[in-house]
């Protein structure tokens, strides 16, 4: 299903609008401090959707919001039809059954066993002792730790206790999960395993992440569509894929840069003229069905040679792109005609 | 002093010596439990209507802090005597080991309920979130999440309270509360009898012990290390 379709079929399953969030100044007299500054947002079902940003860019405020852990300043937050900024406590307490959040330090209860741990949400819940046992099982098993139910959880490694975490999350069934710097206390490998997992949690339980990281490679793995925060607000917005081939904001254009370096900055490109002669140009890969080979087919036909000078071909979400800097010689009136040939093969740009 | 009192009347008085231990004994567990308690909910208090609690309320706050502040300081000797009017009214007499032992437990929660707020504060604030998100109420987060977390350093807390305790029924004596304190002045000190005094302090020290070893183990248990 194709993210407009899923619009139009049904409401969003979060909806942000018009959402600012202001924190007294720490002294009396102190500047209030704007953490979320007019963000408008929405989390169609079924996705998962990041939203990134450096720290103090207001994403983990933001996170915040959608289950009331903190009150708005103004703006409405909608989760699944219930306006949250109008609900009393009671109503709230409710609402957040329904929501699981998963957190960057875990969270976990060392007072309790793993067991203990899953326990608590059902028994918030209101589901009997004699009940919760079965629904634990389950949870185990699908977190991989069923040999974990009676360890302590001082006793777990990091990437145990994340998953404790999620499992503990999920225990009440919830349409949405949160999940706030999930990954970053965990090592590489962990991380992944973790990522995969919450990849799980959306494609076999359908849950819908609404998930904050300042790691574009978690963005890469996961997610569908991602936010760019900075300064409170959200800067760009967009399918992740679109994002990595073609960030157009300079703090998503430095994200994407931590994960795929295909565009050569000024002073490379002027290194690679002192060591390549011909034209500069750039392929901008976007579509799966586009054939490199076609474009460098053309290229040989007209008997213009290139070489590869810099960029690559990446992979987001199944998705191929990549941007490709090739640097041309032959008869210039043959490469202007190869150009015009695969125009409407591949976006190209020149290099200046 | 004579050097090393061979002369000593400790044989004579053997049973003022253990009414008196037998008074510090239920001074100081009733102060330990009681005061205990209460200043498990005074502790509590405090540390849940400071700001960002789960009971966020400043003038409550200000109250409490500003009623314990007032009351910790003063020296337990003169406490314990400007105690009597209130001891009067809520054991029925200003004088002996229950009046005594109303003011240690007055003092011992004002004592305690600083202990408490100091240990609550080490509970990750992240796990108090995590329970808030999973939509439990303020009450059963106190309960279930806050006061198990702290539990460890909790009661190793009161252990330590336990020899403040101890170091107040000593001065029982003030308002003829007895203990072994009270019996080791008098029979002790006054009289220049070395063996009453130090098996008056064997004796204190020994329940000290007790407590701190019962203390360390159930601390250990807890914290399952």
């Amino acid at each position: 299903m194709t993210e407009d379709l899923a619009a139009q079929l049904d409401e969003p399953l979060v909806e942000l609008r018009g959402v600012v969030k202001e924190f007294p100044g720490a002294r009396r007299g102190d500047a209030a401090h704007l953490a979320v500054d007019g963000v408008d947002l929405r989390v169609e079902a079924g996705e998962i959707f990041a939203i990134i940003g450096y720290s103090g860019a207001g994403k983990s405020t933001l996170v915040r919001l959608v289950n009331a852990l903190e009150p708005v300043t103004s703006g409405s937050v909608v989760v699944d039809g219930v306006d949250v900024t109008t609900l009393p406590e009671k109503g709230l307490r409710e609402l957040r059954r329904g929501i699981g959040m998963v957190f960057q330090q875990f969270n976990l209860m060392e007072s309790r066993t793993v067991w203990g741990n899953l326990a608590f949400p059902l028994t918030v819940a209101g589901i009997p002792r004699r009940d919760q046992q079965q629904r634990i099982s389950e949870l185990l098993h699908f977190v991989g730790l069923a040999d974990k139910a009676h360890a302590r959880v001082s006793d777990l490694s990091g990437g145990q206790k994340q998953r404790v975490g999620i499992a503990r999350a999920l225990a009440t069934e919830p349409r949405l999960l949160l999940a706030d710097e999930a990954t970053s206390a965990l090592d590489p490998d962990t991380t992944r395993d973790v990522l995969d997992l919450l990849a799980r949690v959306n494609r076999e339980l359908g849950i819908t992440i609404l998930l904050i990281t300042h790691e574009m490679d978690v963005v890469r793995r996961i997610a569908h569509r991602v936010a760019v925060m900075e300064g409170g607000k959200v800067v760009e917005q967009g399918r992740a894929v679109d994002l990595f081939a073609d960030p157009q904001h300079p703090v998503t254009k430095r994200f994407v840069g931590t994960v795929v370096d295909d565009l050569p900055a000024a002073d490379v490109v002027a290194a690679l003229r002192e060591r390549h002669e011909g034209r500069f140009v750039r392929l901008a890969f976007r579509q799966q069905e586009v054939r490199q080979s076609e474009v460098f087919a053309t290229f040989l036909r007209h008997d213009v040679a290139f070489e590869l000078v810099y960029g690559g071909i990446e992979e987001v979400q199944g998705t191929t792109f990549g941007n490709l800097t090739l640097a041309l010689t032959g008869d210039a009136a043959a490469v202007d005609r190869a150009l015009a040939e695969v125009r409407p093969l591949v976006e190209w740009t020149e290099v200046a | 002093m004579g050097p090393l009192a061979i002369d000593t009347r400790l044989g004579d008085l053997q049973p003022e010596f253990w009414q008196a231990a037998g008074e510090t004994l239920v001074m100081a567990t009733t102060a330990l439990l009681l005061g205990g308690l209460l200043g498990l909910a005074l502790g509590l208090g405090l540390y849940l209507t400071r700001k960002g609690g789960l009971y966020a309320n400043r003038p409550v706050q200000v109250v409490l802090n500003v009623a314990v502040n007032f009351f910790r300081p003063i020296p337990f000797v003169i406490f314990v005597a400007a105690l009597q009017p209130l001891a009067r009214v809520v054991v029925g007499t200003g004088i002996g080991t229950p009046a005594a032992t109303f003011a240690i437990v007055v003092a011992a929660t004002f004592g305690i309920s600083r202990i408490v707020e100091q240990n609550l504060v080490t509970v990750s604030p992240g796990v108090i979130e995590a329970a808030r998100a999973m939509g439990a109420s303020r009450s059963r987060i106190t309960f279930t999440v806050l006061v198990p977390e702290a539990l460890g350093p909790l009661v190793l807390g009161y252990t330590f309270a336990f020899v403040a305790i101890v170091d107040m029924t000593a001065i029982a004596g003030v308002v003829a509360g007895g203990g072994l304190g009270s019996f080791a002045q008098r029979f002790g000190f006054r009289q220049f009898d070395d063996v009453v005094m130090w098996a008056s302090i064997l004796v204190l020290v020994a329940f000290v012990m007790v407590i701190q070893l019962g203390g360390n183990l159930l601390a250990r248990k807890v914290l399952r290390r």
